[in-house]
């Protein structure tokens, strides 16, 4: 019999209080695992989603806003931007691409984001290597009324190649608007926001009445900002297209248009902080680097909420750990005898502090054991219903490194507080023990 | 193993400071193979006695001489691998540990000795105290008189020397004393083992032919 043998059977003497004490180790680590799992998989989403792109361009304001708002679909728009300056910034010569991104409205039940933009959008690499992938039967949109919807958007609306749907002015599910866009093409899943996205022809987001800037507004804008005033495009001029519907819509002047943001891609990179710097300079907008700006949120606030929580559930775990000690301290009064015999059988000083020492890793490595086992049994069954309720793709089968550590850890923990009723039994006068 | 005590003293600290001696024995000599009865009244010292021959306890000062080795100069783990090596314990309350079965508190006796756990051992010894068919029980399962068994077993089991019993017939019923006390006598005839048993019952003593009372060479107050 060896010490590990010996440390099990005291540890089964005693099975209630030691599987009660295993159990709360186990439900801290389960809490660590859960945590650390769900922190990656926020991470890697927040990191790698939108590092096709090498700026994001929209109105002065918050710059971490615009990201969130261009890239991941949350928070609100910060204002439009001339279409004109769209122009500009897609005719500089050291852009490669430049997206237009008309955002605010949402769908009727206004679960999902609509994106007015250009099919371009879909030639781009969405992530370094990342092309976007069409599911069968459909692909890009062509015609102003044409839409492509996000794989997690067809699987929670049903939605499929020739559905159709309206959209929600600014979100506001009352004020619905009348003109239909039909599904042309569903996206491959991602992992990224375009998984809710749903994508709308630039086109055909112009033509919905209510979309269109006043002109008056227009000119006062312009003036405001020392532009060029625009002049109305003559009614001649512009383009029409029958609906769906059967209705003939009419394209919107130039001068009336606005885009939400640009998303840019410059030729070379040492161009993007000049360009970033030029806008800024401008009356008018700001440019985000979408890397930075995502790296800030990492740092500051979803690092800071992972420190937090992984404190939290360290705490628990040390918590755990005092249970350890309270459960084997306790029962140490009642096994003075059992040490006592022990060592009236040969058993050294060192041997029964190392079988107190080896109760406690048992307990505590067996409780994390069962913590991981929980933790990613938690993960399999969150993973499905995270995904359905959030962009979050979460991978049921998930293991972090991070989870390395927390074996060792256990170890270390375990022995800290098995030190005290280890050196308890040490310390045990085997005569008196035996007299007891 | 011949066993031999020179000038051993031993002495208490009492709570108010004082010592209180318990032994003071000039000399005391056990023969490799001899059976021994050692009479005494409670708190004469007998268990303090056994305590400092096992090495459990280390004298305060004198020569606890086995096979020519002074074990009283040993440190305390090299006492505690020769008890567990060369010396059998019996105790009055069997002492039996109550999370492992009969067949386990004989393998726990051995694997204190560093040697290799020798299971067939340990079954063979079980077998021959007759608890064959009790090998996977719990003490707590069991009769005293079965307890005591596997106590004897388990005194047994590294092949000791010499063994120490302590009262062994003290808490078992009249029908399983004699059983039991046959049972240790024989196993330690057979093995060529040296017994030193401690009793206060004359009707146990009476079947050794060397009784020895520990007054007699025993003097804590002076001189012996």
């Amino acid at each position: 019999m060896n010490l590990v043998n010996i440390a099990w059977k005291s540890i089964r003497q005693r099975s209630l209080a030691s599987s009660l004490t295993a159990l709360s180790v186990a439900l801290g680590v389960a809490l660590m695992v859960t945590v650390l799992v769900i922190n990656s998989v926020v991470t890697k989403m927040f990191s790698q989603s939108m590092t096709g792109y090498d700026l994001v361009v929209g109105a002065k304001g918050s710059a971490m806003q615009l990201v969130l708002n261009t890239i991941y679909f949350l928070d609100k728009p910060i204002e439009n931007l001339p279409y004109s300056y769209y122009q500009k910034i897609r005719n500089n010569s050291g852009v490669s691409h430049a997206i237009p991104f008309c955002l605010g409205d949402t769908t009727q039940d206004g679960r999902f984001r609509i994106v007015g933009t250009i099919p371009e959008y879909f030639d781009i690499e969405y992530m370094p290597k990342h092309k976007f992938q069409f599911q069968p039967g459909g692909g890009i949109m062509k015609d102003p009324f044409d839409a492509v919807i996000g794989a997690r958007v067809a699987r929670s609306n049903g939605w499929s190649v020739g559905s159709q749907f309206s959209i929600a002015h600014g979100g506001n599910l009352e004020d619905v608007h009348a003109e239909k866009f039909t599904v042309k093409g569903i996206l491959a899943p991602t992992g990224t926001p375009n998984d809710g996205g749903v994508f709308i022809h630039l086109d055909g987001f112009y033509m919905i009445p209510g979309h269109e800037k006043p002109l008056d507004e227009v000119r006062e804008r312009d003036k405001a900002f020392g532009l060029e005033i625009a002049e109305e495009t003559p009614s001649r001029e512009r383009r029409t297209f029958q609906g769906p519907d059967g209705k003939v819509y009419k394209e919107l002047p130039d001068s009336q248009k606005e885009v939400t943001a640009i998303l840019v891609r410059v030729k070379f990179m040492t161009f993007a902080p000049m360009l970033q710097a030029s806008i800024k300079k401008g009356p008018l907008a700001q440019a985000a680097n979408p890397i930075a700006e995502i790296g800030k949120l990492l740092r500051n606030i979803v690092g800071n909420i992972r420190t937090v929580l992984v404190v939290m559930t360290a705490l628990i775990i040390v918590v755990s750990g005092v249970s350890i000690f309270v459960s084997i301290y306790n029962s140490m009064s009642d096994r003075r005898r059992e040490i006592a015999i022990m060592r009236a059988l040969g058993a050294s000083r060192t041997t029964v502090f190392s079988i107190i020492i080896a109760e406690s890793i048992l307990l505590c490595v067996g409780g994390g054991i069962l913590g991981f086992l929980i933790g990613h049994t938690l993960v399999f069954i969150a993973s499905p219903v995270v995904e359905a309720r959030s962009e979050i793709l979460l991978n049921p089968w998930a293991f972090e490194l991070d989870e390395l550590i927390i074996l060792p850890a256990l170890i270390v923990l375990a022995t800290i507080v098995g030190l005290v009723p280890g050196l308890t039994a040490y310390r045990t006068d085997v005569a008196r023990g035996l007299a007891e | 193993m011949s066993l031999v005590l020179k000038d051993i003293r031993k002495s208490y600290r009492e709570p108010d400071g004082k010592r209180l001696p318990i032994l003071n024995i000039s000399h005391f000599e056990l023969q490799a193979g001899e059976q021994a009865v050692l009479l005494g009244p409670s708190g004469g010292g007998k268990t303090t006695l056994l305590n400092v021959i096992s090495g459990i306890t280390a004298p305060d000062s004198g020569s606890v001489i086995l096979d020519g080795t002074d074990i009283a100069r040993f440190s305390e783990n090299r006492r505690d691998r020769f008890r567990a090596q060369k010396i059998g314990f019996v105790f009055q309350t069997f002492n039996l540990l109550g999370a492992f079965t009969a067949l386990e508190n004989v393998l726990l006796g051995m694997s204190f000795s560093g040697r290799r756990v020798n299971r067939p051992h340990a079954v063979d010894l079980l077998t021959r105290v007759g608890l064959a068919h009790r090998l996977d029980h719990r003490p707590s399962a069991m009769s005293v008189g079965e307890q005591q068994r596997v106590a004897v077993a388990r005194a047994l089991a590294n092949n000791p020397a010499l063994l120490l019993a302590d009262e062994p017939t003290a808490n078992v019923d009249v029908t399983n004393q004699q059983t039991i006390l046959t049972l240790i006598r024989e196993a330690c005839r057979e093995h060529n083992v040296a017994l030193l048993m401690v009793t206060h019952s004359m009707e146990v003593a009476g079947q050794f032919q060397r009784v020895d009372r520990l007054s007699d060479f025993n003097q804590p107050e002076g001189t012996p």
